[in-house]
């Protein structure tokens, strides 16, 4: 693991909530992990495992009502975001920690011109007037790649394409060089020919800008693709955590060997895809034991019965699985290490 | 065009020279003033109990044709046979007829499920219409019906928002199943849907296949999907067929130079290995006013000066492989 | 935008021509024969049969209806019975105090609207949002014409703040801008209320707060201009409601207005007036709609492209 200097980024034990009239929604539940100067680490995972709204807590987006961080840290350089106020908030989002989504389309003000959207982040941050500001926002344009950028400044997002506007999104979140790049499926929305062009600029600006991202996406090829070190969430919490080289070579938990076996692969054929029967569970009633237990084809007693921890195994990956621990049943021996 | 290997097998449908375009109204007295060419003159066969996908990105005109062919947009020109009739050419209640032998699943399953009908009703429906079973079996045959598509039968009451996504697209393929089609079009039927329960949704629709010997149009924008589920695979860009070929050959040795570099632009799961990639500049052009000649030539690496005048043909490259492009000649 | 504009005035013509057409149909429906009632009580047969020439009356219905399109675009829209003046000066002598009630309560209705619309949206089920909201509901129900009452009754009987009748000052304007732009007002809340609770839901709202805008910039920049976009079609709507209610209004606060014109030409049986009021009016609720809609394209481009 890093040496704690390098760390710019820390999540413990995170923990967010929504207070709804069906109950109590545990989206995210006890998240841990950390994010270091100039990597990428993805947050993968399905619907509903809590990446996006992890990503929102760390901004402190959620809505409240009726969300709420009801527990954990989270530590930018060494400063606990959870207790700060809106303000001290206000002046971090945009300009130290941007954020990107997934629908370009639609996160784009549809009335003002891209150059006004990108401008109004470095007046906000920079304390730039606006004629600066234009000329700022312009070059960023010409930074992620957009032709003629002057004139593409002046025009409304329903003039460009959703690429365009994903380019756009990205100058807007660059601007004011932040620190902490998070990209909520960036490139979900778009045409491959243009996910490829858009996670290659991506790429090429977070060298140059010497920035960390964190990546969150359910597609293992944008993983396999960008990010250094991986966290796979499942059912509001981490259940492996590894580096991205760790993570395809040797998957742990069941989970993410699961989710690799269902995953229709481009290099090589099978006859049958080896789905995970059932579904993910409600977020109002979560199975008290391991979430991932009454999916998983190993689930014993011990893992109805009882929550596993985030254990560190010897080749540095982290896993939550009773499999991986002293407790596991001798009799349970079919499995062993990557041939889940 | 039909060639040796082919001609051995049973066609199914048949589209001829299909053009679907949509006119654009404008100027002081609304006329049409330009067509978007979302299809434009394409032909291909579907083989009997076979998987043909389409797959291209958005504004291809891919889900264009699977609209076309069942009628649902009328198209401008062209013929679809279907067992030898064209369906172009039949009147609205003949086809009506039709429509029990083509059946469509959808991206969306919630907004195609009427959320005011019990699963028993939606299928009840859909039986009624075929109206081979005697409505006094009718539940029966839902609950044998709930059955093929993985639903136990204490769900025959439930409402559609009472079912996962996953779910809810079991339901639309049980209805589709109910009319016992010959073809069924998914158009993007699995794309909404998370990987471990997209793996489930594919692999009922294999097993379906072989079950009731289905013939399926495939229509997808995942290459991983499509090479998962198809036989054939046709690739679309804008409006134009660019390559037909089995799977293996299409995937193994793509020719055309759009179908590589679409290829090539899917990250693959594998941190291990670091492929070359093609990447494409621009975005696709307009439908509107296409590029004249190859309408890929304004991306493609490899563009000629012959590529901007000249519309390549589909020309077939061995028995099961046809690509449209002026390198391969 | 040029083209579409000129594409609407081209649009208005058979429109107009329409509306010239019911207003036509009302003189000829109207029981009684328009000869008789001008030739006055107890004149002969001759005379009447003279004045029916003159008015052209003895023509055929669709040379009626031509001659009658030719003098309303030329301005003629004939003489009033009972004053013998051309009802065209009458109207316009009347229109500027119904134009400025109008403007008055179109004022009212929208800044009154928005602000409580913005207020509620942004404090959703608060106790500022559920009081806004039962107010509007009652605005929506309450009669003008009582309201109107009770205003006079309270704020220039009792409290002597406004004056109780009449037309001029802008002390005069308040209490009937008032009670006719309320029932617009409360509307207009509605409206607005639950179109920026759509807009904020957005997803470029929150792109907006990941920037690290304040929430009031986020509001009043971002979500606004985009919610304007419903609200300026019922703002649209109520202007037409609000031409209609100026009748009642007028009439509570004894304004000299187009409304009140035409009240009293109804009972006196000046149907030329009654003709030439009701197709102004309805002119001008043509030319408003045909704002709105320059406004809502103006408002929202997108739509230019499909």
């Amino acid at each position: 693991m890093p040496k704690q200097q390098d760390v710019i980024l820390e999540v413990r034990n995170l923990q967010t909530h929504f207070f709804t009239e069906d109950g109590v929604s545990k989206a995210v539940d006890g998240v841990d992990f950390s994010l270091n100067k100039g990597e990428t680490l993805g947050l993968v995972g399905e619907s509903g495992c809590g990446k996006s709204i992890t990503s929102l807590s760390i901004l402190r987006l959620i809505a409240s009502p009726p969300g709420k961080i009801v527990g954990g840290e989270i530590l930018f350089k060494g400063q606990n975001l959870v207790t700060k106020s809106e303000a001290e908030m206000r002046a971090i989002r945009g300009n130290e920690i941007s954020m990107i989504f997934q629908e370009p389309m639609t996160s784009l003000n549809p009335v003002y011109t891209v150059g006004e959207q990108i401008a109004e982040v470095l007046r906000l941050h920079q304390n730039m007037g606006r004629k600066e500001a234009w000329d700022k926002a312009v070059d960023m344009l010409r930074l992620v790649g957009i032709p003629s950028p002057e004139k593409r400044a002046t025009q409304e997002p329903h003039e460009l394409s959703g690429g365009m506007r994903q380019r756009v999104m990205i100058a807007m979140a660059l601007a004011c060089r932040p620190e902490i790049l998070i990209a909520d499926e960036p490139t979900t929305a778009l045409d491959v020919t243009i996910q490829a062009q858009i996670l290659e600029l991506m790429k090429k600006l977070q060298v140059e800008m010497g920035m960390s991202t964190i990546m969150i996406t359910h597609d293992l090829g944008v993983v396999a693709e960008t990010c250094d070190r991986v966290a796979v969430m499942y059912a509001g919490k981490v259940v492996e955590y590894t580096t991205a080289k760790n993570l395809f070579a040797s998957p742990k938990h069941p989970y993410t060997v699961g989710l690799m076996n269902s995953l229709p692969r481009l290099d090589e054929d099978v006859e049958e895809l080896q789905a995970i029967k059932g579904n993910v569970p409600s977020p109002f009633n979560m199975p008290q034991g391991c979430r991932f237990a009454p999916r998983c084809p190993h689930a014993t007693q011990l893992c109805h019965d009882k929550l596993p921890e985030l254990l560190l195994q010897e080749d540095d990956s982290k896993v939550r699985c009773w499999i991986y621990t002293p407790e596991w049943d001798g009799a349970n021996q079919t499995v062993t290490g990557t041939g889940v | 065009m039909i060639t040796q290997a082919e001609s051995k097998k049973k066609p199914l449908l048949k589209v001829n020279n299909l053009k679907q375009h949509f006119p654009i109204k404008g100027g002081i007295f609304g006329r049409t003033v330009n067509h978007v060419k979302a299809v434009d003159d394409i032909s291909f066969t579907i083989y009997e109990g076979e998987t043909l996908s389409i797959v291209g990105e958005s504004g291809c005109g891919k889900s264009t044709t699977g609209r076309a062919i069942l009628r649902l947009d009328e198209p401008t020109s062209g013929s679809v046979f279907f067992e030898g009739q064209d369906l172009l050419a039949m009147s609205k209640s003949q086809m009506r007829n039709m429509r029990k032998h083509l059946q469509v699943i959808f991206q969306d399953p919630f907004a195609s499920l009427n959320p005011r009908q019990s699963v028993s009703q939606i299928l009840g429906e859909a039986l009624a219409i075929q109206n081979i079973v005697p409505a006094g079996k009718r539940r029966e045959r839902i609950i044998e019906l709930l059955g093929y598509v993985g639903l136990r039968p204490d769900q025959i009451d439930r409402f559609p928002h009472e079912f996962s996504g996953g779910q809810r697209q079991r339901i639309g393929i049980a209805r589709a199943l109910a009319m016992q089609p010959k073809l069924i079009i998914c158009d993007e039927a699995v794309s909404a849907l998370d990987v471990s329960i997209q793996a489930q949704v594919l692999n009922l629709l294999k097993s379906l296949q072989r079950q009731f010997k289905l013939t399926y149009l495939f229509i997808s924008h995942d290459l991983g999907v499509v090479r998962h589920i198809s036989d054939r695979v046709m690739v679309m860009y804008l409006g134009k067929v660019v390559e037909i070929a089995d799977k293996k050959s299409l995937f193994d040795n793509p020719q055309h130079p759009y179908t590589q570099a679409l290829l090539s632009a899917i990250p693959v799961p594998d941190a291990s290995k670091k492929q070359e990639r093609i990447i494409l500049r621009g975005d696709v052009p307009s439908p509107i006013n296409p590029p004249t000649g190859c309408r890929f030539h304004t991306r493609c690496p490899h563009a000629m000066d012959r590529c901007k005048t000249e519309i390549p043909a589909l020309t077939s490259l061995h028995d099961t492989h046809q690509v449209a492009c002026h390198l391969v000649q | 935008m040029f083209v579409y504009i000129i594409r609407r005035l081209l649009q208005m013509i058979p429109v107009l021509l329409g509306v010239i057409l019911v207003v036509f149909l009302i003189m000829q429906m109207v029981p009684g024969d328009p000869a008789v009632l001008l030739a006055g009580e107890g004149a002969s047969a001759e005379t009447i049969a003279k004045i029916r020439t003159q008015l052209g009356l003895d023509q055929p219905i669709m040379v009626q209806y031509l001659h009658y399109v030719t003098d309303v675009a030329t301005g003629d829209l004939g003489t009033s019975l009972r004053s013998n003046l051309p009802v065209f000066d009458e109207i316009m002598a009347r229109l500027p105090a119904t134009i400025e009630l109008a403007l008055a309560s179109i004022f009212v209705t929208i800044v009154l609207g928005m602000i409580a619309g913005i207020i509620s949206a942004t404090k959703q089920y608060s106790w500022a949002d559920i009081t806004i909201m039962i107010i509007a509901l009652l605005g929506v129900s309450l009669p003008s014409f009582w309201l109107g009452l009770s205003l006079i009754y309270y704020f220039s009987v009792k409290l002597h703040l406004f004056p109780v009748a009449g037309w001029g000052t802008w002390q005069h304007m308040i209490l009937p801008a008032i009670t006719l732009g309320t029932g617009g007002a409360a509307i207009v809340a509605r409206m607005t209320r639950s179109s920026m609770l759509d807009v904020v839901r957005q997803d470029y709202i929150r792109t907006a707060k990941a920037k690290g805008l304040k929430e009031t910039v986020i509001i009043y920049k971002h979500a606004l201009k985009n919610a304007l976009i419903p609200i300026i079609t019922v703002v649209g709507l109520q202007f037409g409601f609000l031409l209609g209610g100026t009748v009642l209004v007028e009439s509570v606060f004894a304004i000299n207005g187009l409304g009140r014109l035409i009240v009293d030409a109804i009972r006196m049986r000046d149907l030329p007036v009654v003709q030439g009021g009701v197709l102004i009016a309805s002119v001008i609720f043509v030319f408003v709609n045909l704002l709105v809609d320059v406004l809502y394209r103006y408002f929202n481009k997108r739509i230019d492209l499909s």
